[in-house]
């Protein structure tokens, strides 16, 4: 790889970014396969697997029944022989009924059998709201995963990202649960060209400020990425810690941040209660307590089942709107003058 | 926007002097440079610069003290915008970076704050309704109503008000409640006559492991001053000793005695350097001592231990401070797993802590985590002292010189070589009857030094 590839960049969507790790991946690792509800012939609800039948054949594209139970188990049965499984699990609310193989067996097997198989697959799988698909389709349970030990869980919000967390999960040796969105899988960024691998636990700056941090993951993270530069504007330096890894957490990057800032706000898609923030919110008290000019806040989405009507469905979800009011709260509860 | 602020570089450092300046204003920066070297309370050390850029404006010249967190230069993109009202922030004790907005424009007669977080309270109080709109609850909405005495002031401003000596009963709150901020603060700074550095925290207590509280050094009297006094003003190394003695002051101690016939000692001493001349070692009688007392130490578990306040701590691992004196001031390095190294290697390390102890370039990393400390004022024909205990250690040695004396062997009068060694306990970590096994078995040792030898 030459400095010159390293540095071409390529506006592509998320979907692009993950379909090109995917396909870099089969074709440099024979071992590597697919499996998922219609990601052959219909070449995935979100196409991400478009072409890939053809170009790989049937052997290692595999059209599964509606039966995620089975096909996660069947995954898991090949990683421990030698394949790296991609599984394509149409929504996280599906991973449910799965939720036995991904937590009992995925995640136990290498540890509760003496290390004598890793269990080197990757579940792919859009989450969160916004699309009118109403209470069950639409739900944040990340943080069901990121709660176990022996999952890894990955959350990109950028192109570049997905395509380097993808490529990464393909080649690790855990089970890792990757966090897709719904609403990124159109949106373009610049891919970097030539083989690039992220690293577990590793949160990014992704805007540097001064005045407060906001940290988000997957969709929240370009949020607030968005607000960042919108608030920039108002004399507000906003520093945006994207989470990229829900676990392993890199505790370190979020508290250094804080330290710097003396202000958190944590945007998250899922429910307030138990949710990704509680941990964030604990972390920071835990790492950056002395450097608190205000207690941390939490912007997540309302506690009910998401409502299918689309103006519900909008005030119910967390957005850039009610990130700014919160930070504008917080700033004045710290008498911050701009 | 991108000030570069005096760092906090050791436990005990409240304040800074800018040793040197190793780049110069226009020069260009890149992280990770050396800025400056800095003079804290213990040692002179590196100020990396943590963003690359352009060093456009120097706020603190070299000589002047100012508090953690302080603006000490601007870094900037070169155009000098960033230096725009920076230029006399030097005096003012500026503690983090929106300083100068926080100081000047925070009482601008905005609504209080207060009604707002009371409104958003009363939408979230109640917690059998759901929330039907994205949840952002208020910071209070969990919290039990305050009792009316309690200062009410951030994490942020605690640790501030520590290190700036500031009682918090004195300062306005303008946050939530009355709560104070840190604006609050940076006002406060902001006008050296409101600043009150007489109110630092009462002392509280003895040392302890855990909570090392400052003690002032003025908590112990001090002279006022007459008009044919000579004025030295203490550099940051002497007042950072002051304030250690004052408070191992507070720390309850007794001492013991003993006399150690060296006769030994000096002999095996004398072979090794003789005997192992052409090889250039040379060790001294303190490095044999230094060497025996981690030996014991390593026997006796309970020495090697901290007040810890509810709990004695009883260290794994044998660190040996050696007291270095300094022009002004005193400086104890210390040599890690003593009871692990030879006395050679022992020897090697405590010559290049010391020379480096005296040219100010020890680490902070070489001066912490003792377990136990050796004084020594043998070269100085003392024959016998009591040292101050160096919190939160548990005891030191005091080591005298080494003098012939008269002494009765067996009935008869010989002329042996003595050293008088005595002991500084904290009795609220050891009794008399513990220290005094520990002294017994250090004399030992050193009365048959090859014992410390293999």
């Amino acid at each position: 790889m030459t400095a010159m590839a390293d540095n071409a960049q390529n506006e592509i969507t998320y979907r692009q970014a993950l379909h090109d790790a995917l396909r870099e991946e089969m074709t440099r690792d024979e071992n590597v396969i697919l499996l998922g509800e219609e990601i052959g012939i219909f070449e995935g609800s979100y196409k991400i697997t478009a072409g890939m039948l053809a170009e790989f054949g049937p052997e290692r594209v595999r059209d599964t029944p509606i039966a995620e139970e089975g096909f996660v188990g069947a995954a898991i049965g090949a990683a421990m022989l030698g394949m790296r499984p991609v599984v394509e699990i149409m929504t996280i609310n599906f991973s449910l009924i799965a939720i036995d193989q991904i937590v009992n067996h995925a995640a136990k097997i290498y540890g509760m059998f003496g290390g004598q198989t890793p269990v080197p697959m990757v579940i792919r799988t859009p989450g969160g709201g916004g699309q009118q698909l109403a209470a069950t389709h639409s739900q944040n349970l990340e943080v069901w995963y990121a709660h176990i030990p022996g999952l890894k869980v990955l959350a990109p919000s950028t192109p570049a990202d997905a395509k380097a967390m993808l490529t990464a999960a393909i080649r690790d040796d855990d089970p890792v649960l990757l966090l897709e969105n719904l609403s990124l899988y159109n949106t373009k960024g610049p891919v970097p060209e030539g083989d690039h691998v992220a690293e577990f636990g590793r949160a990014k700056v992704t805007v540097p400020g001064t005045d407060v941090t906001v940290v988000g993951y997957s969709r929240s993270a370009a949020i607030a990425k968005d607000v960042a530069h919108r608030m920039a504007a108002q004399g507000v330096s906003i520093e945006v810690v994207d989470l990229c890894s829900l676990r392993p957490l890199d505790r370190e990057t979020i508290c250094r941040s804080v330290m710097k800032t003396g202000r958190a706000v944590v945007l998250e898609d899922d429910w307030l209660t138990y949710g990704i923030g509680a941990e964030i919110a604990a972390t920071i008290q835990e790492g950056a307590f002395d450097y608190l000019d205000a207690p941390v806040r939490r912007v997540a989405a309302a506690e009910v089942p998401l409502p299918y009507a689309k103006s519900l469905e909008k005030i119910a979800l967390p957005d850039a709107d009610a990130l700014i009011r919160v930070i504008n709260e917080q700033l004045d509860a710290t008498r911050f003058a701009r | 926007m991108p000030e570069v602020f005096m760092p906090r570089l050791s436990d005990t450092m409240t304040e800074g002097a800018i040793a040197q300046w190793l780049k110069s204003e226009g020069d260009t920066v890149s992280r990770g440079d050396v800025l400056a070297e800095i003079e804290t309370d213990k040692a002179v050390m590196d100020l990396e610069a943590y963003e690359s850029g352009v060093l456009e404006k120097i706020l603190v010249q070299p000589g002047e003290n100012v508090a953690i967190g302080a603006a000490i230069a601007v870094i900037g993109d070169g155009s000098g915008s960033d230096a725009a009202g920076g230029s006399d922030a030097a005096g003012a004790a500026a503690a983090e970076p929106e300083t100068a907005r926080g100081a000047s424009e925070a009482d601008t007669g905005e609504e209080p704050p207060a009604a707002r977080a009371d409104e958003s309270a009363e939408d979230l109080e109640p917690a059998s309704r759901p929330e039907r709109e994205a949840v952002t609850p208020a910071d209070e909405s969990t919290a039990p109503a305050a009792s009316g005495s309690r200062i009410k002031a951030t994490p942020l401003v605690r640790s501030l008000a520590r290190s700036h000596g500031i009682d918090l009963g004195t300062v306005q709150g303008t946050g939530p409640g009355g709560r104070i901020v840190r604006a609050d603060i940076e006002r406060l700074l902001g006008d050296e006559s409101a600043r009150k550095p007489a109110l630092a925290p009462a002392p509280s207590g003895a040392p302890t492991a855990s909570e090392p509280q400052p003690v002032p050094a003025s908590a112990a009297p001090v002279a006022s001053a007459q008009a044919d006094d000579e004025r030295v003003p203490m550099s940051q190394i002497r007042k950072v000793t002051a304030r250690r003695l004052t408070e191992a002051a507070l720390v309850p101690v007794f001492q013991l005695t003993t006399v150690l016939d060296a006769s030994r000692l000096t002999d095996v001493r004398r072979d090794i350097n003789t005997r192992l001349a052409d090889s250039g070692v040379k060790i001294s009688v303190n490095d044999l001592i230094v060497r025996a007392v981690a030996v014991a130490l390593a026997a006796h578990p309970e020495v090697n231990a901290s007040f810890g306040g509810d709990a004695i701590l009883r260290h794994k691992h044998v660190n040996v401070g050696v007291a270095v004196a300094l022009e002004d001031g005193l400086v104890v390095p210390v040599v890690k797993d003593a009871d692990r190294k030879s006395v050679s290697a022992i020897g090697a390390e405590i010559k290049d802590l010391a020379a480096r102890a005296r040219a100010g370039r020890l680490k902070l990393e070489e001066m912490t985590g003792g377990t136990f400390s050796v004084s020594n004022l043998g070269m100085f024909g003392i024959d016998s002292f009591t040292a101050v205990i160096n919190p939160p250690e548990a005891a030191i040695l005091a080591v005298g010189a080494t003098v012939d004396e008269p002494v009765v062997v067996d009935g008869e009068v010989q002329v042996r070589p003595r050293t008088r060694l005595t002991l500084t306990v904290d009795h609220r970590v050891l009794d008399g009857a513990t220290a005094a096994a520990f002294l017994r078995d250090l004399t030992a040792l050193l009365t048959e030094p090859l014992r410390i030898l293999v």
